[in-house]
């Protein structure tokens, strides 16, 4: 019974704009309450301390700070954790060491940046007076953050209680490495280092909390990305039933992953404060605290190999590599097993062996920045296909096109159980179609017979790059929501996911007006508000619009349903002759004869009369989506680039990218995705770049070190062609597509800067490099 | 990222600032367009005791010709209004091209010309032109006025021989010899960002097309903001060839600057952009003044 | 005892009389004071332009200033732009090609639209970048925002 779709498909303004071009949204720093107090948290500058004491008497004494609290203060309410994801014991063999993060730094600190005191006082800048009196007494420990050095067996302990900074190991293996490397012609093997990045949401971490200890209601507004997961945290932690936390998402101004992170300094401590003091309390991060206390990712070193037949026939391919977690490990391991799942998706690998090396440093722990260890996975394999190109003497386009997976392997079984826990299967592709329009598009041939010897005879270096990638999204374990058409005639649909910008507000709208025959700006779309509704895991892995999305379509479909049955019977007309359309059930072809579905949603909810048996009141639903595996994504990205070898100065000058991640709900929606998605992978590639220097500390903790990539920093266009291979997994053929833009950049800059220079000695080895390193890979590779 | 406390004083007058800049000796700052001062106060990497306050001093804001057909500007012009004043635009057309480099609009509308020069980072742009356009320095103090010429008025980075009870007033700029010609060559990681290396070239030819003056500045390559020598040395009296700019370009970069390493380049390959530079910088520059 | 200065700013036509600590950033000012709440603070650092107002007709960042520097001045927030329902042209651009996403940055774009808008009325799409350099987005890639940029003009000149 489900209706066409009129608005799923369309590129539809946004319900949200209106209100967030008008300054008329209320993030998190916009909410005041009566009586607020503002915290500013003590950060360590040492990057490995043992703490002998910390002295908080003079901020205390400080005019205007209410108090002052240490490890030490909160006494048996401090405890590490809890582990934000389970470690991944459904994989045989994995090793596994679990030290969850320590909100507030007991007796040691391991990593610069890490809080060891907080400051509630009248105001935020004479909260900031007092943390420069605070003064902390430690005895240094030697700083460990080197990814292999970790490992040495003389290296300084993060944990002191475990043998080794191992904090886990993880084989796979699908086929047989030594197989493949028994068949070979020839293997190749490449050293590959991927730099570390932040988020760079444009808004800081932030929460407002309220204890209403006559309600017994703790409330709590937060920027987090997982809504519910942090309020189950908030609840577990203070002792209260989830329903005694409210936790509300205000507008938020970008994620991009780290806002995922619960259980640390912001929901653990600051509600038990708020409870302490009974005074409502907002702490709002700081941009140079955002760099030093908020979780980042990337970060990996990579031995890897790969085993081909003289035609270029890839037979295997072997991964090595080591993941830095930071001094903590909370949010198990996600990133290294989306690496995994990543690393050879989009080719016919018969031979896989991976191996995760997952150490603990002196440094800001890792969780998921958009992308999560794809863009790691695919910098790999497409490297490796570069060096194998280089060594057969083939055409990088060639030797992708010959290993591709075809239209006909999906679904496939990959043998490489992912960050969900099961076993990665590719729903659905055409991945040759995804590069050939790709080249097509870029003009792939025309520039290498044409306009690259051309400009190489003008003195210009001109190169293209071609990669592949493949962007798992849509993981369970499941989301839900509520629909409900008012008695305005206007409908609700309630989540408690959370939205950073993703356009939820419009696109769940689309959705359900398509099923109940409304506008979609007659839609009101609730994000965020365990209030409201109180189920859902978080928006991460590219999830919300499958997930959500097909939750929306069900409930609404049973919303739907129920005003159906409903207008049959006030209008003594079987429901298969009636229309739901314009806001109303009308008979059809009697246009006059119909009831609006503000009526029916008056009239399913009666005050007197009766309910019958097996009916609920209300025209509302609610529906969860729970996919067995995730939807798989995939494309092909493709650059020109200008390189100035005298300077290493690059320019983009052209970028073709061919996505397909479906059905598209709202198009114009979907390519802004794309478009952030580049932007983000483009300054891995080129601008950003969390550097910590040999005592720990970070040396990139500002914009003026870490390079934000901006309006020039980008190509004058970003050509996106699109494929629709619908997933089979959800009744709309939905895929994600939140991360893809940003896996690919870094391997196909690499590449086009190599083929630019046409040295052959020239190979870059690293994921982030600059117009210094260009200029010295290109002088080593002349051998000057 | 909030400023510690400071006093502030916001004087009206040229005479009240001198007074209060006086009393308060080295306790006292003096506040300009604020935007290198403070960012730095945000991060509590500056924390002054005393601000005075310049921005209601309005005789200080100003752009004159001189009688030499040069230009005098107050010290607390906006960058922005420099960069589009008609004269400083007919008159010093290099200038103009370096204040385009300083960050971006929306600093530029609040940066001073004089406030760039006091603060002597050696990263910024308008030290290194005062150098290069030989600016005369008027310095204010209870005592009366004295004049320093740029070449004597950088001491290292962040210094400058201002002490705390004077003030940079104004800003003169010598007239350009007709055939000048100029250039500005900086590598940036970023539009608007700090320069690896920057190279502001002047070059003035005779009838005959020699150089009768090749100034070359750089920035960002050393404590302070330079003056390099050679270019002057090798190439005035001659036609310029390549081949003497190539040998210049790499003297500069061997001998005259002092770039370190930091994360985003190393020293070799900031000397290599001073030479690249140098060498781009004194090319154009001669092109210009054969227009 | 904290030192309190007077200081009467004029924010979108009212005119505010307030003592303020001459360390009270105008960002603050303007948000905290005054609760004009659409300027938004991305780093207090006078990099990612979120803050960026019109003082006097020009844009400047107002975490990088006190707002005892801008006593008698006249400033324009992106509250001074179009309402909810009756949007500003350069508002109604943004909408319709997607410039924004998350909208924190937003207001700061808006208001450097204004003044670029002013000074260029009818710009190519290498103005409009060049335009929006000094203002950081990190949804949009802003390949949108420039479309928006150019798209505003036409609107205006139709005005």
């Amino acid at each position: 019974m489900a209706e066409k779709q009129k608005f799923v498909g369309q590129s539809i303004k946004r319900n949200e704009d209106p209100r967030l071009l008008t300054g008329n949204s209320t993030f998190i720093d916009d909410i005041n309450l009566p009586g607020m107090l503002h915290i500013a948290i003590k950060r360590s500058d040492f990057a490995h301390a043992k703490i002998n004491k910390i002295d908080v008497e003079k901020a205390k004494a400080l005019p205007g700070v209410v108090a002052v609290y240490t490890a030490d203060d909160l006494g048996d309410y401090w405890k590490p954790g809890p582990l934000q994801v389970p470690p991944p014991s459904v994989i045989k063999g994995a090793i596994f060491f679990a030290r969850p993060l320590e909100c507030i730094a007991k007796n040691k600190i391991r990593f610069s940046g890490e809080p060891v005191a907080v400051v509630v006082a009248e105001s935020r800048y004479i909260a900031e007076d007092a943390l420069d009196l605070i003064e902390l007494d430690v005895e240094l420990l030697p700083y460990v953050g080197d990814l292999e050095k970790t490992l040495a067996p003389d290296a300084p302990l993060v944990h002191e209680d475990l043998e080794s900074n191992l904090a886990a190991d993880v084989i796979q293996e699908a086929g047989s490495w030594e197989k493949a490397v028994a068949e070979a012609d020839v293997v190749v093997k490449k050293r590959l280092l991927v730099n570390r990045v932040a988020g760079g949401a444009l808004e800081n971490r932030g929460i407002v909390v309220n204890w209403d200890q006559n309600l017994n209601l703790l409330t709590v507004w937060a920027t987090t990305q997982g809504p519910i997961p942090m309020r189950n945290s908030i609840a577990k932690y203070l002792g209260l039933l989830e329903n005694q936390v409210r936790l509300i998402n205000p507008a938020i101004g970008g994620g991009f992953g780290p806002k995922i992170m619960s259980s640390q300094i912001d929901d653990v401590v600051i509600p038990w404060i708020a409870m302490q003091l009974k005074r409502p309390l907002k702490w709002v991060e700081d941009r140079r605290e955002n760099f030093l206390g908020t979780t980042s990712e990337r970060d990996q070193l990579h031995y890897a190999e790969m085993a081909l037949k003289k035609d270029g026939t890839i037979l295997g391919v072997k991964d090595v590599f080591y993941h830095n977690t930071g001094a903590y490990n909370p949010y198990g391991m996600t990133v290294p097993l989306n690496t995994q799942t990543h690393t050879v998706s989009n080719y016919r690998v018969p031979n896989f062996f991976t191996e995760i090396k997952m150490v603990f440093t002196n440094q800001m722990v890792v969780t998921p920045v958009r992308g999560a260890g794809r863009p790691q996975g695919v910098f790999v394999m497409e490297r490796l296909i570069d060096a194998a190109a280089k060594e057969l003497g083939m055409d990088p386009a060639e030797l992708r096109r010959k290993n591709l997976l075809q239209p006909e392997d999906f679904p496939l079984r990959t043998g490489i159980i992912g960050q969900d826990f099961v076993e990665g299967i590719l729903d659905s592709g055409n991945y040759p179609y995804a590069l050939e329009k790709t080249l097509e598009g870029i003009e792939y041939e025309k520039f290498k017979q044409e306009i690259q010897p051309k400009a190489r005879a003008e003195g210009k270096y001109k190169g293209i790059g071609i990669t592949m990638f493949t962007e798992g999204t849509a993981v369970g374990p499941y989301e839900g929501c509520k629909v409900m058409v008012g008695v305005t005639g206007k409908v609700s649909v309630i989540t408690a996911y959370s939205n950073q910008g993703q356009a939820h507000y419009t696109t769940f709208a689309q959705v359900a007006a398509d099923q109940l025959g409304v506008k979609v700006t007659d839609v009101d779309v609730v994000t965020g508000d365990s209030g409201q509704w109180s189920w859902g895991v978080g928006a991460f892995a590219s999830r919300g619009i499958t997930l959500v999305g097909t939750a929306v379509h069900n409930a609404s479909l049973k919303v739907r349903e129920k005003a159906l049955n409903l207008a049959s019977k006030l209008l003594e007309t079987p429901v298969d002759e009636l229309e739901l359309e314009d806001g109303v059930v009308r008979v059809a072809d009697m246009p006059e004869k119909f009831i609006t579905l503000g009526e029916l949603a008056m009239r399913s909810n009666p005050t007197r009369g009766t309910v019958e048996p097996g009916m609920e009141p209300g025209l509302e639903a609610a529906s969860y989506y729970g996919p067995p595996h995730g939807a798989t994504g995939f494309g092909s990205l493709a650059m020109i680039v200008d390189v100035d070898p005298e300077t290493g100065m690059i320019k983009i000058e052209r970028l073709v990218i061919t996505d397909d991640c479906g059905q598209p709900v709202n198009p114009m929606v979907v390519d802004g995705q794309i478009h952030g998605g580049l932007q983000m992978g483009i300054g891995e590639a080129f601008y950003e770049n969390l550097v910590y220097d040999d005592y720990g500390q970070l040396v990139t903790a500002s914009f003026m070190d870490y390079l934000f990539p901006q309006a020039s920093d980008m190509p004058d266009k970003f050509e996106i062609y699109h494929s629709h291979t619908k997933s089979p997994l959800n009744p709309l053929g939905i895929k994600g597509v939140g991360e893809a833009g940003a896996i690919a950049p870094p391997a196909c800059m690499m590449q086009a800067f190599e083929d630019a220079m046409g040295l052959d000695d020239m190979f870059i080895t690293e994921s982030s490099i600059n117009p210094s390193k260009l200029y010295n890979y290109i002088q080593k590779a002349k051998g000057a | 990222m909030k400023p510690a406390p400071f006093d502030y004083y916001a004087p009206t007058s040229i005479e009240e600032a001198l007074d209060k800049l006086t009393e308060l000796g080295y306790s006292g700052k003096v506040l300009a367009g604020g935007q290198s001062l403070i960012p730095a106060m945000n991060f509590r990497m500056a924390r002054p005791t005393a601000l005075v306050d310049l921005n209601k001093v309005k005789e200080l804001s100003y752009i004159k010709p001189t009688a030499d057909g040069g230009l005098a500007i107050g010290t607390m012009t906006r960058d922005s209004v420099v960069e589009e004043d008609l004269m400083v635009s007919e008159r010093y057309p290099i200038l103009v091209k370096t204040i385009q480099h300083i960050a971006h609009k929306q600093i530029r509308n609040r940066g001073t010309f004089g406030g760039a020069i006091a603060h002597a980072d050696p990263a910024a742009q308008l030290p290194a032109a005062s150098l290069l356009l030989d600016a005369n320095l008027k310095i204010l103090s209870k005592a009366g006025e004295r004049w320093v010429k740029a070449v004597d008025f950088f001491i290292g980075p962040f210094m400058t021989v201002l002490e705390p009870e004077e003030l940079l007033a104004e800003v003169v700029l010598p007239p350009m010899a007709p055939r000048t010609g100029g250039s500005y060559q900086q590598v940036s990681r970023q539009k608007g960002g700090y320069a690896q290396a920057a190279v502001i070239s002047t070059v003035t030819l005779d009838a005959s097309d020699k150089v009768k003056e090749a100034r070359v500045a750089l920035f960002s390559v050393g404590e302070s903001a330079l003056l390099a020598n050679k270019p002057d040395q090798v190439l005035a009296g001659q036609v310029p060839t390549a081949e003497a700019i190539e040998e210049v370009a790499a003297y500069v970069a061997k001998n005259e600057c002092d770039p370190g390493t930091d994360i985003h380049g190393t020293e070799e390959y900031r000397r290599n952009l001073v030479h690249v530079l140098v060498r781009r910088a004194l090319t154009e520059a001669i092109q210009q003044a054969k227009r | 005892m904290t030192q309190k200065v007077k200081v009467a700013i004029t924010v979108n036509g009212t005119l505010y009389e307030r003592e303020v600590e001459p360390r009270l950033l105008l960002s603050d000012f303007i948000r905290h004071d005054l609760g004009l709440k659409g300027t938004h603070v991305g780093c207090e650092h006078g990099l990612c332009g979120a803050c960026t107002v019109l003082i006097d007709g020009q844009t400047a960042r107002s975490c990088t200033l006190f707002a005892v520097m801008v006593d008698g001045s006249d400033i324009k927030t992106v509250e001074s732009l179009g309402t909810l329902e009756n949007m500003h042209p350069i508002q109604e651009a943004f909408s319709e090609v997607h410039a924004l996403q998350c909208g924190f940055c937003t207001p700061g774009f808006l208001m450097t639209t204004v003044e670029f808008l002013e000074g260029n009325p009818n710009p190519t799409a290498e103005e409009a970048r060049e335009a929006i350099d000094g203002n950081f987005c990190r949804c949009t890639g802003y390949e949108n925002i420039v479309k928006a940029v150019q798209l505003a003009a036409k609107k205006m000149a139709a005005h």
